[in-house]
Formats: structure tokens, C-alpha cells, sequence
């Protein structure tokens, strides 16, 4: 075994058992550390994934359109397909990276503070296990494989909301259970559609349709396309998501929004577009009208919200719709933006998240009404509120731009009236989620304080600190040097493109 | 003519096996008149038997009672498989019963030998080559059941269950054999195999209207065993009168008894065509149907029981690919039914944890109660809880229940292999409905008690909580331990499904 696939096995590894022995360590205080350093090890081993292994990448007409870095192929279940084939690349490997990171920052402030509901010791195991089904999805290259993965984040998942939720939170766990395996019950039946009429479930030999006919295409697209636009979510099957986030506990809504949904949008890159573009090509002008549809509807929706969280989880559904009409364009560009998208989604409402929980936990309410004058007691907390808000906005310089502008750029790029329609009903979409956020500061931070806000003591934990800053640094630095993320996809997303437009 | 036949004994000895249990059980319930030593002896018979069968099996395909090339006995591959599980999962039940019979709520001989005489249909079931054998060998596996069924003392439930249960299955017995003797009324066969050849090389004869009719009424009495829809109504009652160790037998021995006699004849005798739309139907009905109405349920049982109403719906899907003529090539048949027995081994692992689970949970020789009386469990026995939850997690088919998400996706594989896409999506679809109320049972179980219902009642009466003896914490622990081996290791299912 090479030590590329010593590290995938511990990226794996290392949280499946962490979770173990976090469940075996009796002391509450003691397993949560457990975890945490668990979540830190996993972490020291995914970053170092991205050297070595790409000597080979040499373009030549028949080179796979999947070129790990990294790959470990082992036999488990002949008799359905499934290999146990873990590999990662350039797409996979920043999403790899920032779900280490936030889990490892979730898990450091479940140190300090843990929600009611439950013992820390069961949310920091569930919290790795359900690292692991994120990580296994974005490392597999076996469909089968990929499927089981996807399905393995969906209880502990449950679990977390239903046991350190909100008062509503029976029922919002139970509609995110229900909605998800919905999805990934269309992904079951498309994998094994795709595999019944390819005779075999490898990623790399699969991606460029692998030689299916047409009508197969697009019946497994439509069916991978319903199964990831219900995880992205795309609307309109995103009604799970404002009631999961918004019942979730902090940490909970973090991981769901930060990693969770981008297994939907890296699902529908690497497996929908990778193994049937035909179908890609065929519904591509639906996945973009829907997309921007996304954009409008939940800006407009966010303009109407009254609740911190709720505000923040239909920014998701927004931002989630530049992303797949970056798919959507099936350019280099779009596919470009839609990677580097996910990443600063992830961090920067990862940031809100953990910020809005905050606020609550000090105030005990999210209802807009009555928060106001945060920055007059609690400047600080305020600040990184309007930075974070900020980013999301897509303020050149920051994270969130750059996924934002070139999903629109690529739109236009494509031409054509309905594509330029979609680049600039995109760019409207923009414009309202500046609005929405600037009320969201408005309410928030500007004002006399409330009496809910009043009583806010202007410090911030440790613990807070440790698990914000270093989101804060990453959005500055894919603000500034986007080229962290798309250096490194370059290579895979022309060599996707090649095969997708062939 | 030679009049004497040679009967192969080693063939027979699983069957030689079996039955040797239920008398030596008879026996020692005579003369020792031990509750301990005649379950004992029922186990190591049953064990005996399952340890018997594999080796018989180990070796190559035996045949006995044959005339020309067809044989009334036919000990392979499935027979194998069939008469391990039975006889396997006969030994759980045994375990499972310990404590309802220790409480003195059932005769103990008279327990154990039904139990042994039903294990002896079941393991005399899958080599069965002829009708008459096939319905005699179920037939032995279900009247004991009728028996046991009431055998709950002072028991009004019980008895009602038993009432059910019987006058149903009468009937279905009487249907099934009206579709043998139509079959033997037009082909003038018996043996599965030459009423497969007669049908098939003759096809004035599969499309005469009797054939029709004695294909449907064979299979309709066979689906009753199933309890697939519409000729399920008997299950749930019976299930919820029975006592939990016979309810948990129900569902998983008999109910595989029954799947493989419908498989015998799908697969052997009746022409594919004829079978497969009425299959695909009984699987959409039973699946959907099941588990609509189980989300309404409140008892634990019933809940159970209609959810093993839908699982066998998800048993008989891969049949229903034989509807169309993707799925009736040589191929994709034997796909189908080796997706069936995967799924059927599967289900029965799981199902006997999820009723171990639950005896292990609720008092000795109680009821299932109501999903209330499960609340906040997990604070109690935190490992039983986790076992039920992982067996329920898996007939849900969600990791990391892997064991029935596995089970799933062989159905659906063979579905999309016979070309049945819309079958595999009905299967999916109906996969949602099943969590909603697995998850119900399951979060329960870890839901706060908020007021000191009639279980924390009956746990404050009780040595600080169930009750229960150590002997159903091993079945629980030794089903859970098989579902996570079958799950890390599906490969094994299906390697034995498809001998």
C-alpha cells in the first residue's frame, strides 16, 4: 500500500473509529476531546492528499476522463458491483478538506458548549460518523459505492436534529429523513440503471457515458439529476431543507450546510454529468431555468423572513442555485465556478451558521423583530455578522464572489436568448441577495439594542474564536487567491468537460 | 416393473433429523419431565438438524423417490439453504420462548414438539419435487402453528388469533389444492419439473382456460401463506394474538416457507407468462398496501406484522420482472429468484433481532404492548435498544442497518437486470414509506418518557427493569451479530441464494 492510499484508508478510518471510541469512553468531558482530536487527525490526513500522484495527468486521447491522484481498488461484493474504490482529485479534494475542517471546528466548539437534548459525547460519535459517510462520498469512484456513502450520512444526520434540535424538531428530522432518502432511493435505482446497461459501476471507466444509448442517458440522469437536486436541494424540492437548518442544533446546521448539501451539487458534477452527459446536454436548459428559479425564489423569500436561521438557510437554497446553473452550463467556466461555489458556501455559511447560533444562544431568540443594536453591546459578534453577511453577498475580494460572478459570466458565455435571460435574471438574483443581507445588518446589528439584545456581554469565548477564525482567514483567502481551489480542479474539470462535450 | 425402490437415506437425513427431534422431544418431555431438559433437547435436535442439513448439502445435488427423471425429493442447493435457516431460526424461537415458557404461560413439551414438528414441514419443504410433497411439507409446517398460535393460557386474544389463523389457512390449503389437481386434471402430472416440461413444450395446453384458472388459484392459496395482499388480513391479528416467540416463528419460518413454495412452482411448473403479471401485481399491492397501513398502527406487533406484509411484497418483487419478456430470459430469471432468496435470508436475520429485540424489552411472557410502552426503553438496556434499533434501521434498508440495505439493492439490481424499471422504482418509493414508521419505532425507543406510563409501572414491579432471562439477550445478540456479518459480507447471501 503506497502512502496515497494509507491516507485515503485514514481519512476513512480515523473518524470511523473515533466515533468507536468516542461511544466507549465513559467521561462526557473526555470523549468530546476524544473526538476532537479524531476530527483533527482526520483532518492532518486529508490536506496532505494533495501531493504526489500527478505525474501521469499527460493529456492523450484515451486517458480516462477521471484521473485520480490517489486510488485504492478493492474487491467487497462481485455479486452487486460494489468494489471498495476510494480516489481523490482535484474535484473531490477541497471539498475532502473543508469537511475535516468543519467538523473539526464542530466538534472543538461542541467542547465548550453542547446544545440541550442529549450527551456531548453521543453528538460529537454522530458527528463523526456522519463525517465519514461525507468524506466516503466524496472519495468513492464505485457508483455503488458512492450510494452506500450517501446513505450512511442520513441517520446520525436525523439524529442529530432530533436530539439536540430545536421545539420543533421531531418534525423537521423526520421530513429531512423522509425528503433525503427520497432522493437517494432515485439515486439507487438510477446507479443500478446505469450499471445494469453498463455491466459495471467504476467511476473512471463510466464518466463519458461508457458507451450507453441515448434513451438510457437520460433516463439515468433524470434520475441521478431528481436524486442530487432533492440533497442540493434544487427547487422546488428544497422544502426540507429551511426546517432541518433552522431546528438543527449549531453544529448540526453547520455541517448540513457547509458539507451535506455539496454532496448533492459534487453528486450531480461527478456522477450525473460524468456518466450520462448525453442526458446532461438533453436536460441541461431545465436543470438552468430551475436554477435561476432557485436564485429569485429564495432571495425573495429571504426578503420576507423573520427568523436568524430560517433568513440563513434560504440564502442556502440561493446560493445553492448559482451553483447548479454553473453545472447547468456544462462549460469549464460554469463547472469551475459551481467547484469553487460549493467551497465558499460551505465556509461562509458554515460562519453564519455558527454566528447566528450565537446570537440565539445569547439572546434566546432569532425573531428579527427583536434583535437590534447587536454592534452596541457586542461589537465584536456584530462585526464578524456583517463580515460574514458580506461574503455571502459576493463582495469581490471574498469567498462568495467568485462563484457567484462566473456562474453568471458562464451563463452569457453559453449565448443564445435563453441562456443570456438565465446570466441576467442570475445577476438580478445577485442584487436581491445583497438586499436581503443588508436587512438582515439592518435589523441586526444598526438600532437601539432590544431588550433581548441588552443584556449581551460584549466577549467572545475562546471557543468561539477558535472555531470561527479559521473560517474567517479561509474566506479571505479564496477571496484572494481563488486559485487555491481552481488550480487544482483545472485539470479534472477540462478533462470532464472533454468527454461531456464530445 | 420393479416395484422396490432405492431410497437414498443420506438425502433424507435432514428431514430423518428433524423429525427425530420432535419425537425425542416427545420423549423426554414423557419421561424426564424437565422444562429445561426438553428445551434443551429440542435446541441440540434443531441444531443437529441445521448442522446435518449443510453437510448433506456440502455435497453434490441427491435425488430420491424418483420415477423415470422426475423425483419426489430433490436435496440441493435451495433445499440446503432453507432447511439451515428454518432449523436455525427454530433454535432462536426456542430461545426467544424460555421466558413466556418459564412464566408457565404454555405447556413446555407440548410447545416444543409443535415447534419441532413445524421445523420438520419447513426443512422437508425446500426439497420437495412434487405438488402433493410440497403442500403436505407446508401443510406440517402450518398446523402445529395453529396450535401454537392459541397456546397462550387465558388468553382471549389468543384464541381468537388462533381461530383466524386457521379457518384462513384452511382455506387456502383447499385452494391450493384444487390448482393441483386442476393441473393434474389437464397435464396428468405431478412433479414440478414435467409439469414445467408438459407446459412448456405443449402450448395448446397453457392456453387452455383451465390452466389459467388452476395457475391462479395455486398461486392465490400459496400467496395466503405469504400473507401478501389481498390475502393478508389474518396476519396482523394473528400475529398480535400469538404469543412473541410464535409471532416472531410466523414471520420469519413460515413466511419463508411459504416464499419458497411459491418459488418451487414459479420457477418449476407454471409457464412464466402466466405467472409474472399476477406476481407483479401481488407485489405492488402487498408492499404498498402493508406499508400504508402500518404507519397507522400503535401496537408494537401490529405495527411488526405489517411490516412483514410489506416486506414480503419486496420478497415477491424480483418475481414480478418475470411479467415482462426482459425478464423471463434464462438469465434474468435465475437472477430473479436467486434476488428473492437473498432477499427472504436477509429479512428473516433481521426480523428474528427486531422480535428479539422486543421480547427482550417487554416483560416475560408479555404481549408486544403499544409503541408507548417502548418509550425511552433505551434508558433502561441501552444495548438491547441499540440491537432493536439496528435490526429495525435495517428493515428500513438504511445503513447502518447494511445487512437490508444490501437486501435492497439485490432487489432492485435484479429489477433493473429483467428490465422491470418501474417495479425497482415502486420498490424505492415504497422503501420512503417504510422509514417513516421504522423511524417511528426506533426514535421512540430513545424519546424521553414523560409520563410514567404503564411500562415504567410495570418496571418499577419488576428487579429494576425487564425481567427478561439472559437466554433472549443471546438470540438478540447472536441475530444482531449475524446482520452486521451479513452485512460486511452480503457476498455470502447471495453466493447461497443462487446455487
Amino acid at each position: 500500500m503506497t502512502f496515497g492510499q494509507g491516507l485515503l484508508v485514514a481519512v476513512l478510518a480515523v473518524p470511523a473509529l473515533g466515533a468507536v471510541a468516542v461511544a466507549a469512553t465513559p467521561r462526557d468531558r473526555a470523549a468530546r476531546l476524544v473526538g476532537t482530536v479524531a476530527a483533527a487527525l482526520t483532518l492532518l490526513a486529508a490536506v496532505p492528499l494533495v501531493f504526489g500522484g500527478r505525474g501521469w495527468v499527460a493529456w492523450s486521447a484515451d486517458a480516462p476522463a477521471v484521473r485520480p491522484w490517489h486510488q485504492l481498488d478493492l474487491a467487497w461484493v462481485p455479486g452487486l458491483e460494489l468494489r471498495f474504490h476510494l480516489g481523490v482529485d482535484g474535484i473531490s479534494w477541497p471539498l475532502v478538506v473543508l469537511t475535516a475542517l468543519l467538523t473539526l471546528l464542530c466538534c472543538a466548539y461542541t467542547m465548550w458548549r453542547v446544545p440541550d437534548g442529549g450527551s456531548g459525547r453521543a453528538l460529537v460519535a454522530l458527528l463523526l460518523v456522519v463525517e465519514v459517510g461525507i468524506l466516503g462520498t466524496f472519495l468513492a469512484l464505485d457508483l455503488v459505492l458512492f450510494f452506500l456513502f450517501f446513505e450512511v450520512v442520513l441517520l446520525p444526520m436525523y439524529a442529530i436534529i432530533a436530539g439536540w434540535g430545536g421545539a420543533d424538531r421531531r418534525r423537521a428530522a423526520r421530513k429531512f429523513a423522509l425528503y433525503t432518502l427520497f432522493g437517494s432511493v432515485l439515486l439507487l435505482v438510477g446507479v443500478y440503471v446505469v450499471v445494469a446497461a453498463a455491466g459495471t459501476a467504476d467511476l473512471v471507466t463510466l464518466t463519458g457515458g461508457a458507451g450507453m444509448s441515448r434513451g438510457t442517458q437520460l433516463a439515468a440522469f433524470t434520475l441521478l439529476a431528481l436524486a442530487f437536486a432533492v440533497k442540493s436541494p434544487l427547487w422546488p424540492l428544497h422544502s426540507w431543507l429551511p426546517d432541518a437548518h433552522t431546528q438543527a442544533p449549531t453544529v448540526g446546521s453547520v455541517m448540513l450546510a457547509g458539507v451535506l448539501l455539496k454532496m448533492g451539487t459534487y453528486g450531480l458534477i461527478r456522477v450525473a454529468v460524468g456518466v450520462a452527459p448525453e442526458g446532461a446536454r438533453w436536460a441541461a436548459p431545465v436543470l438552468g431555468v430551475l436554477a435561476v428559479a432557485a436564485i429569485l425564489i429564495g432571495s425573495l423569500v429571504c426578503l420576507a423572513q423573520s427568523d436568524v436561521k430560517r433568513l440563513i438557510a434560504y440564502s442556502s437554497v440561493g446560493h445553492m442555485g448559482f451553483v447548479l446553473l454553473g453545472v447547468a452550463t456544462l462549460t469549464a467556466t460554469g463547472i469551475q465556478a459551481a467547484l469553487i461555489g460549493n467551497v465558499a458556501h460551505g465556509v461562509i455559511t458554515g460562519l453564519l451558521f455558527f454566528l447566528a447560533g450565537a446570537v440565539k444562544d445569547r439572546t434566546g431568540t432569532g425573531t428579527l423583530a427583536e434583535l437590534s443594536g447587536l454592534r452596541e453591546t457586542a461589537p465584536r459578534l456584530a462585526g464578524l455578522l456583517a463580515f460574514a453577511a458580506i461574503a455571502s453577498l459576493g463582495l469581490p475580494g471574498l469567498a462568495g464572489f467568485w462563484g457567484e460572478a462566473f456562474a453568471v459570466i458562464a451563463a452569457v458565455q453559453v449565448g443564445g436568448p435563453l441562456w443570456t435571460t438565465l446570466g441576467v435574471l442570475a445577476a438580478v438574483g445577485g442584487a436581491l441577495t445583497a438586499a436581503y443581507f443588508l436587512r438582515l445588518l439592518r435589523q441586526v446589528t444598526h438600532n437601539r439594542p432590544s431588550p433581548a439584545v441588552g443584556q449581551v456581554g460584549p466577549g467572545l469565548a475562546g471557543a468561539e474564536l477558535t472555531a470561527w477564525v479559521p473560517l474567517v482567514l479561509l474566506a479571505l483567502a479564496i477571496g484572494l487567491a481563488p486559485t487555491l481551489v481552481l488550480g487544482v480542479a483545472e485539470a479534472p474539470v477540462d478533462a470532464l468537460i472533454g468527454v461531456v462535450s464530445r | 416393473m420393479n416395484v422396490v425402490q432405492s431410497v437414498d437415506s443420506v438425502a433424507l437425513l435432514p428431514a430423518y433429523l428433524a423429525a427425530g427431534t420432535a419425537v425425542l422431544v416427545l420423549i423426554t418431555d414423557l419421561l424426564v419431565a424437565r422444562p429445561r431438559a426438553t428445551i434443551a433437547v429440542a435446541a441440540l435436535g434443531a441444531l443437529g438438524t441445521a448442522v446435518g442439513s449443510a453437510l448433506v448439502g456440502a455435497g453434490a445435488e441427491r435425488r430420491t423417490f424418483c420415477v423415470g427423471a422426475d423425483c419426489s425429493w430433490i436435496f440441493g442447493g435451495r433445499a440446503t439453504v432453507v432447511a439451515v435457516v428454518v432449523a436455525l431460526l427454530t433454535v432462536g424461537v426456542l430461545g426467544l420462548s424460555v421466558p413466556a415458557l418459564r412464566a408457565g404461560r404454555s405447556p413446555v413439551g407440548e410447545y416444543a414438539f409443535l415447534l419441532a414438528c413445524s421445523m420438520t414441514g419447513g426443512v422437508v419443504l425446500g426439497a420437495a419435487g412434487d405438488l402433493i410433497t410440497l403442500i403436505v411439507a407446508l401443510e406440517t409446517l402450518t398446523l402445529p402453528l395453529y396450535v401454537l398460535v392459541g397456546l397462550r393460557r387465558g388468553s382471549l386474544a389468543s384464541a381468537e388469533a388462533a381461530v383466524t389463523f386457521f379457518v384462513v389457512s384452511v382455506v387456502a390449503t383447499t385452494l391450493t389444492l384444487l390448482g393441483a389437481a386442476l393441473l393434474y386434471a389437464v397435464t396428468g402430472g405431478l412433479h414440478l419439473d414435467r409439469l414445467g416440461t408438459l407446459l412448456a413444450e405443449q402450448p395448446e395446453l397453457r392456453d387452455l382456460p383451465l390452466t389459467t384458472a388452476a395457475v391462479a388459484v395455486l398461486l392465490v392459496g400459496l400467496a395466503f401463506k405469504v400473507a401478501a395482499v389481498p390475502f393478508h388480513a389474518w396476519a396482523p391479528a394473528t400475529y398480535d394474538g400469538a404469543p412473541l416467540p410464535v409471532a416472531a416463528y410466523l414471520s420469519t419460518a413460515s413466511k419463508l416457507g411459504g416464499l419458497v413454495a411459491l418459488l418451487a412452482v414459479v420457477q418449476r411448473a407454471l409457464p412464466a407468462d402466466q405467472t409474472g403479471p399476477v406476481l407483479a401485481l401481488l407485489a405492488v399491492l402487498t408492499m404498498t398496501v402493508g406499508n400504508l397501513v402500518a404507519l397507522r398502527q400503535r401496537r408494537t406487533v401490529r405495527l411488526l406484522a405489517w411490516s412483514s406484509v410489506a416486506q414480503a411484497g419486496y420478497i415477491l418483487a424480483p418475481l414480478g420482472a418475470l411479467a415482462l419478456a426482459a425478464g423471463r430470459t434464462d438469465e434474468a430469471r435465475s437472477a430473479a429468484y436467486a434476488a428473492a432468496v437473498a432477499y427472504a435470508v436477509f429479512f428473516v436475520v433481521l426480523e428474528l433481532a427486531a422480535f428479539a429485540g422486543v421480547t427482550a424489552l417487554r416483560p416475560a411472557g408479555a404481549d408486544g404492548g403499544t409503541l408507548d410502552d417502548l418509550r425511552g426503553a433505551a434508558r433502561r438496556h441501552p444495548w438491547r435498544a441499540a440491537a432493536f434499533g439496528l435490526a429495525l434501521v435495517g428493515l428500513a434498508g438504511l445503513p447502518p442497518g447494511l445487512a437490508g440495505l444490501f437486501a435492497k439493492v439485490t432487489v432492485v439490481r435484479a429489477l433493473l437486470d429483467g428490465g422491470a424499471a418501474w417495479l425497482a422504482l415502486v420498490v424505492a418509493l415504497n422503501a420512503v414509506i417504510g422509514l417513516a414508521y421504522y423511524l417511528r419505532v426506533t426514535a421512540a425507543l430513545w424519546a424521553p418518557t414523560t409520563t410514567p406510563g404503564p411500562a415504567a409501572a410495570l418496571a418499577g414491579g419488576g428487579a429494576s427493569g425487564v425481567p427478561v432471562g439472559g437466554v433472549v439477550a443471546v438470540v438478540l445478540a447472536v441475530a444482531t451479530v449475524a446482520a452486521v456479518v451479513l452485512g460486511v459480507a452480503p457476498q455470502l447471501v447471495l453466493d447461497l441464494a443462487g446455487r
